[in-house]
């Protein structure tokens, strides 16, 4: 295809906006994120696409796959529109009922409808679920509503349109005046003043610049950038070509982690495609400005999500941290001035420059504005991708989006900003969503992990879980990370075991306090933040491992029994019948006897009894 | 245009030059801040964090290696968060591995050392590290202990900053991280040249010269300076002697070799005390070499020269020196031809 002109533009948006939006077309869009796939939404689609065939209706019912819904427990998942109801769990099989009753009839089927958790009632219509009705999508705008291997349905939904504004209305001062204006600040987590940052690059002196994107998101439960780059590619690559216009820079890396291979799939087909439409590439619409974007797949070190590593390892070496100044915005990738956002960062640009900053900075608090992509997921009701305003209250992210705890158990804490981040308990819920307001209470912003705890959870186990990964994922460069990460997993190993002296304490909060004071990158100033914040909140949990050798949450294994309390036993068997080992006996209405002997401490049973009596 | 920027150190201010590190700045004033991992002539790595100085308004400690000095910075090298981290990092160090010193051969020269005893670390706070590899002693000239190693990663920066082999790099993760050749395998089994820049460079006793555990330690030893008698480079050594005994060479941090050595000055020693070496003029008489004096072995040469020069002519004589000699005897060796010999036929196995 021949490069657009501003008209063809025009044209193509027009067009697909009015075969996307047409009343008497029904669009069933089947979510294709990696969470759907792994649930069997390609199978579903087959069967859709089938049926459709069957009852003759492929003039009426368009199916489109699209990218992550959010919605990621449910899968896989169906909106029909523009009626907009939802349907979860679908398995092929139910696909000729729902064609019958929903496109035919016009009947919801409602036992594939979404089911409140806390009313039992089913839900019709995605908007009127709570998970949904508090969000407010702005970075995930297009989520669910286009087919993301599809770049006309992207400019029907106003997509490349700020590219044009920038291109040909805005010098590179108005681009960043735009961007400091709205106060968008880095998503990655550490949330560094995007417009600053540019501003930085822009001023640096050099003909090459770089613009990169930061794909390589590694903390343990985030998938907000997966999902982004699943579900709309092409508005990060709108993003980064506006950054690059504003820097002057004629050359983009997404940093991707090799893992991602469907968003890397979706990215290589986007980029194909906007170079097709002279959108991407030499001379873009025609206003003589070359962009360029390239994929580096990293091998999936959490390091390389700093920024100094990341570029070393575009660079061909090995991903490790170097000491900065010099900052990346004079001396980047290959010594030349370059800016690094990740993926949700650049997703809020093209919005921003077609709104205004003023309209981006219109909701927030005080120092953070806009809204913030979270993956929630743990022991809570609905797991998924959830974007809220900042502001929003923890509480509000945990109990009406997330629908509370799971299985009637007690909220316990939250841990925000992966293992960099820290665990909020539950007396600070309130505390609103800000980059400052999360600090202060301990924990971080971070890229947007949000792990949810019932009180099932043992603290230290969890700081033992963290500290293990960040050893693990140390590059193993700067002493206090590399060997104090490990003795910190040392000592909390040791206190998981019952093995725990009070000097022990001491010991990590020492560590601690030097690691963060010394590490060399954000990932060792930060790796003790898990542990600083159980400590601070949860307390004694530790003194409850360390003087009454007692795991209170009971699942520190050295520390139990492998009994079972006869006043708390209900004498219902499901311990018996989850024992692998058959080392528990039980007949009805007697209370069950755990043989140690044959015991192999699986945990099976303690997850099974909702009595809390074994110990 | 006057420098008017200036740095507090220590309650002191000193000016700086542009580019200037606020190690480069202390060093230059006398002010001690302790390093282990800063190679000089290389880029900062800023991995041991052992130089960690106090910065006034800044967020955390800073590596005084890599941090430039900026103007108006308030810098304190001794303040009691800086030892509390410093004491730390030695404590971490000293329980990364087995620190043996009373069975080391770098005691005495060991950087790690020093740190401790003037920081009063024992590295008993924590539990001593297993030793995860074994003893590399597989290689002609360099022995590889990685249970003494605290991967300050100088030895990368030698390799392939300094002497540009660049046949070592750090490999694995974390706490596994280790030095590794291409395909961890052994220094002889890489593209190692054995020029010991590696071995000069490590603060620690993790990297040896083969025979280093049956010599005498560096408090044992006296440095002698010299030059390097193995080519015209002319590089500045230190013959470390004892027992008026060559146990070991270093390089000399200055014009030409800035410190650095090859194979041949560094470990090519043995010689000085072969007994294979000739004390004496050797003349053979009736087919068997037998003890001269000075004077009756050049007399004997003198008298051949001339001879063979009478009966053959100038031209039927050649003289080749050596690399291994001096420029100046060099020079003495052409003109002595020239002059005296009255041949052109002066040559040099450089040129072989």
């Amino acid at each position: 295809m021949s490069k657009l002109t501003l008209n063809d533009l025009t044209k193509i948006r027009k067009q697909t906006q009015g075969i996307n939006t047409n009343p008497n077309i029904t669009r069933l869009m089947i979510c294709g994120g990696t969470g759907c796939h792994a649930t069997g939404s390609i199978k579903v689609k087959q069967a859709l696409v089938e049926e459709i065939e069957k009852k003759g209706l492929s003039d009426t019912v368009k199916i489109v796959e699209t990218g992550c819904n959010g919605f990621c427990a449910l899968g896989p998942l169906l909106v029909v529109q523009p009626e907009g109801i939802f349907y979860v769990k679908l398995k092929s099989e139910d696909i000729p009922e729902l064609i019958q009753e929903q496109i035919i009839n016009n009947t919801p089927v409602k036992r594939l409808l979404f089911k409140d958790p806390a009313t039992k009632k089913r839900i019709a219509k995605q908007d009127d679920i709570s998970f949904f009705a508090h969000q407010m999508p702005r970075a995930l705008r297009n989520k669910g509503q286009i087919d993301p291997e599809k770049i006309d349905d992207y400019i029907a939904r106003d997509g490349y349109i700020a590219i044009v504004k920038v291109l040909k209305e805005m010098k590179p001062d108005d681009i960043i005046k735009e961007m400091t204006t709205s106060s968008l600040r880095g998503r990655g987590g550490a949330g560094f003043p995007t417009g600053m940052k540019w501003d930085f690059a822009r001023k640096s002196e050099g003909e090459t610049k770089y613009v990169l994107c930061n794909a390589d998101e590694g903390d343990p439960g985030a998938f907000m950038d997966r999902s982004i780059l699943e579900a709309d590619p092409h508005c990060v690559l709108e993003g980064m070509t506006i950054a690059a216009k504003a820097i002057n820079a004629n050359k983009g890396y997404i940093y991707c982690r090799t893992e991602y291979q469907l968003a890397i799939k979706r990215l290589k087909i986007a980029i194909k495609q906007a170079k097709e439409y002279g959108l991407l590439g030499k001379n873009i619409l025609n206003t003589g400005f070359d962009f360029d974007i390239d994929i580096y797949q990293g091998a999936g070190a959490f390091v390389c999500g700093e920024e100094t590593a990341l570029m070393r390892s575009i660079e061909g070496k090995r991903g490790m941290p170097r000491p900065r100044p010099p900052f990346p915005a004079h001396k980047g990738l290959w010594e030349k001035p370059s800016i690094l956002n990740n993926v949700e960062t650049f997703s809020n640009v093209p919005q921003i420059m077609i709104k205004g900053g003023d309209w981006y900075a219109s909701v927030g608090t005080e120092k953070s504005k806009g809204t913030k992509v979270f993956a929630l997921s743990g022991d809570v009701n609905n797991i998924g991708l959830v974007e809220v305003p900042m502001g929003t209250t923890l509480r509000s992210l945990v109990f009406d989006i997330g629908g509370g705890i799971a299985k009637k158990r007690k909220f316990k804490a939250v841990q925000l900003g992966g293992p960099s981040g820290g665990s909020v308990p539950e007396h600070l819920l309130d505390t609103p969503v800000g980059y400052e307001e999360i600090a202060k209470i301990g924990a971080i912003m971070g890229s947007g992990g949000a792990i949810v705890m019932d009180d099932k959870t043992c603290m230290v186990d969890m700081a033992r879980f963290f500290m293990d990964f960040i050893q693990d994922e140390s590059c193993g460069k700067c002493t206090p990370c590399r060997e104090g990460t490990l003795r910190m997993l040392q000592i909390l190993e040791k206190i998981c075991e019952g093995k725990g002296e009070p000097r022990d304490i001491k010991d990590l909060e020492e560590l601690s306090h030097v690691i963060h004071q010394s590490a060399l990158c954000g990932l060792g100033q930060t790796a003790a933040n898990p542990v600083l914040s159980a400590l601070k909140y949860f307390r004694n949990e530790f003194d409850a491992h360390v003087i009454d050798k007692r795991c209170p949450a009971k699942r520190c294994i050295a520390m139990l029994k492998f009994e079972i309390d006869p006043d708390l036993c209900k004498k219902c068997g499901l311990c018996f019948k989850s024992c692998p080992a058959d080392a528990i006996t039980w007949k009805k209405k007697e209370v069950a006897l755990i043989d140690k002997e044959k015991c192999i401490k699986c945990m099976s049973c303690f997850d099974k009894c909702q009595f809390d009596a074994i110990f | 245009m006057k420098n008017n920027k200036s740095i507090t150190i220590n309650g002191n201010q000193f000016s700086f030059r542009p580019e200037d590190t606020i190690l480069e700045v202390a060093q230059r004033n006398g002010i001690f801040i302790p390093t282990l991992c800063h190679l000089k002539g290389t880029t900062p790595t800023g991995a041991c964090r052992v130089c960690m100085v106090e910065v006034k308004g800044a967020r955390s400690l800073v590596a005084s290696c890599a941090a430039p000095a900026m103007d108006g910075m308030d810098v304190q090298t001794e303040s009691s968060d800086v030892i509390r981290s410093r004491k730390l990092t030695i404590s971490l160090l000293l329980s990364s591995g087995h620190h043996d010193c009373l069975l080391c051969p770098a005691t005495g020269d060991c950087v790690l050392q020093q740190l401790a005893y003037r920081y009063k670390v024992s590295g008993t706070q924590f539990e001593a590290s297993n030793a995860r590899y074994p003893l590399e002693n597989v290689n002609p000239f360099i022995i590889r202990d990685f249970s003494k190693c605290v991967l300050c990663g100088r030895c990368v920066q030698a390799c392939n900053d300094i002497q540009v082999n660049n046949a070592i790099d750090l490999g694995y993760r974390g706490s596994a991280a280790k030095v590794v050749t291409a395909g961890d395998r052994s220094l002889k089994d890489s593209d190692c040249v054995f020029c010991g820049e590696c071995i000069q460079a490590c603060p620690v006793g993790a990297l040896y010269p083969k025979d280093a555990l049956n010599k005498p330690r560096y408090g044992e030893t006296q440095k002698i300076r010299t030059t390097c008698s193995y080519c015209g480079v002319g590089c500045q050594m230190h013959l470390h002697v004892k027992d008026n005994l060559v146990q070991k060479v270093t390089g000399v941090d200055t014009a030409p070799n800035n410190g650095s050595l090859c194979v041949k000055g560094r470990f090519g020693y043995d010689f000085i005390a072969s007994k294979d070496r000739l004390t004496t003029p050797l003349i053979r008489k009736k087919g068997k070499f037998c003890d001269a004096s000075w004077d009756e072995a050049l007399t004997l040469v003198a008298k051949k020269f001339t001879q063979i020069q009478k009966k053959h002519g100038s031209d039927s004589i050649g003289v080749l020196t050596s690399a291994r000699i001096t420029n100046e005897d060099n020079y003495i060796a052409q003109k002595f031809t020239r002059a005296i010999l009255k041949t052109n036929n002066i040559d040099h196995c450089a040129r072989l």
